[in-house]
């Protein structure tokens, strides 16, 4: 990884060298622990490393297993190095910058990244009431917001979607060809739960409203699952079971007056500036840019944010986004794959972890819908709140 | 739409919103019937919502104006579901902008069928949604917007 210009040599470089997962399910019967250990065993197998090997642990600040526990769990030597990203999903390739400053800098050697969640059988983010943000500072800024009903995250989302529609131009179906984009790639996707169930445009014109314009295929699934992944160093990724994916650069992002989804307070709110603050540090790190890269994962929360976030991290220009999905430009056999395995609107929601291991299997050249000769992938964390993201390749 | 505030028929009542040494100046402007919008006593910059210090200069000398609360709709949505407590869907969330420069989250009263719209004018009122608290919210300004009806009670 390159960090403020400067360039480990390459055997010191992080790589992603292990990728874990448990099914995606609704229910998984089992707990968030047992389901981070099934991940991160499932992660050290893939790698052929032991458990001892594992010297660091980083998670997301919402997650309920401790790197501890963890530990404890999975049987772990002694950790050096434990962190946690913030602000949810937001946070996911940040999960990927700590490890990288880890093990670049020798604080650990094999650090471990995981996310377990049983978001659709035990607390559902997408309802109201189950969270309880205090009266600190985050509680008084959510209480601007859920003193006037705007609650729940895809209300949050629909009032920036009206206003990009309203600058844009862009359609409820623009929206709504991302959601059929994603059924479809998630539908030759064994491990999706929309697995072999595509939708059309007008299932999801016909889907309920949740809060307009938002339908509800505009929003993403619940769902239980974990996803680990595992990070070394290139010279010791080199002699492992799979093919090293380097993190060539990993980076997080807050913009103006920076909130979580709902950045009304900002002069142009149709503007993720942090996207393009992640997108910046990506390209001036890694001297690539949009044109060379082979596939992109962008964070799928609600369709509209992804079309912010494309355009922000400029695979398209501003405001075409809506056009360039009408003309196919991110299918799979268009300019540039997106979201292949089928995002976390058809394969599963862990908070963009699976999206990180699409990228991986995509550089391994294992995926199910491969896309040829893929060499380098970006991968998003979500747009419209303090966010990171991390330019993969191999 | 109106805000059909039954509070009988509702099962959830709003949290309300935590009074601190940022924010207590706005809601005891709400309970006296007045919009309060923070102030730089150095820089004059509004700025909303409150903070601890102003954004524009550094200044921990922070005061407010009273403003008229007319401003116009900067975006909205109508929330269908999931339920949520206070208001029953559907109900109308907007953002207003003021002229001072700043956006309020808010929902729309009053208003009939259909004038919901991006620039639409509205103007502020104060509304007792559940006991105890009233909130700022918002009205077309056109009569010819609302019901016809007497207004300014928001129910």
């Amino acid at each position: 990884m390159v960090v403020a210009g400067t360039r480990p040599s390459p055997e010191r470089r992080a790589v992603i060298v292990g990728i874990g997962a448990t099914e995606f399910s609704k229910a998984s019967g089992r707990s968030e622990l047992r389901l981070a250990t099934e991940a991160t065993l499932a992660a050290l197998a893939d790698a052929g490393l032991e458990r001892g090997a594992v010297d660091g642990a980083v998670t997301f600040t919402m997650d309920s297993t401790p790197e501890t526990e963890l530990a404890r769990s999975a049987g772990f030597g002694d950790l050096r190095f434990f962190a946690r990203a913030p602000h949810g999903g937001h946070g996911g390739c940040a999960t990927l910058l700590f490890a990288a400053l880890a093990v670049e800098s020798g604080s650990a050697h094999t650090v471990v990244c995981y996310r377990a969640l049983n978001e659709r059988s035990g607390v559902r983010f997408g309802q109201a009431g189950g969270y309880d943000p205090g009266e600190g500072a985050e509680g008084v800024r959510l209480s601007w917001l859920t003193t006037f009903g705007a609650t729940v995250p895809a209300t949050f989302a629909a009032i920036l979607a009206r206003r990009y529609m309203h600058e844009t131009g862009a359609t409820s179906e623009d929206f709504g060809r991302l959601s059929v984009l994603s059924r479809r790639n998630a539908a030759t996707n064994p491990n999706a739960w929309f697995y072999e169930k595509p939708i059309t445009l007008e299932d999801h014109q016909n889907s309920r409203l949740i809060s307009d314009p938002l339908r509800l295929l505009d929003c993403c699934q619940e769902t239980d699952g974990a996803v680990a992944l595992i990070i070394t160093t290139a010279e010791r990724g080199r002699h492992l079971r799979q093919r090293p994916v380097e993190i060539v650069a990993a980076a997080q992002g807050a913009g103006p007056e920076q909130e979580g989804l709902s950045i009304y307070h900002r002069a142009d709110m149709t503007d993720p500036a942090e996207s393009r603050i992640v997108a910046r540090q990506l390209w001036e790190r890694s001297g690539l840019g949009p044109a060379d890269l082979d596939v992109a994962i962008a964070y799928d929360h609600f369709t509209p944010l992804v079309l912010m976030q494309l355009e922000a991290f400029g695979l398209c220009g501003r405001g075409e986004a809506g056009p360039a999905l009408r003309d196919g430009f991110f299918n799979l056999d268009g300019k540039l794959p997106l979201n292949t395995h089928g995002g976390h609107l058809g394969e599963g929601y862990i908070h963009g972890m699976n999206g990180i291991a699409e990228a991986v299997r995509q550089l391994r050249g294992t995926a199910v819908n491969q896309v040829a000769g893929a060499h380098a992938a970006l991968v998003t964390s979500g747009g419209a709140g303090p966010t990171s993201g991390a330019l993969l390749a191999a | 739409m109106s805000e059909n505030d039954s509070i009988d028929a509702r099962p959830l009542a709003r949290r309300p919103p935590p009074r601190t040494s940022e924010t207590a100046f706005f809601w005891e402007g709400i309970d006296a019937g007045e919009l309060r919008i923070q102030r730089c006593s150095s820089c004059d910059a509004h700025q909303h919502p409150p903070r601890a210090a102003c954004l524009s200069c550094g200044s921990l000398e922070l005061s407010y104006d009273v403003v008229d609360g007319r401003g116009r709709v900067y975006s909205y949505t109508t929330h269908h579901h999931p339920p949520v407590p206070g208001p029953q869907p559907p109900f109308d969330v907007i953002l207003v902008s003021l002229p001072q420069g700043v956006r309020l989250l808010s929902n729309l009263i009053d208003a009939l069928p259909g004038v919901l719209r991006v620039d639409l004018p509205v103007e502020v009122r104060f509304v007792e949604v559940q006991p105890g608290l009233t909130l700022p919210l918002f009205a077309p300004s056109d009569p010819a917007e609302r019901p016809d009806r007497r207004p300014a009670t928001g129910r």
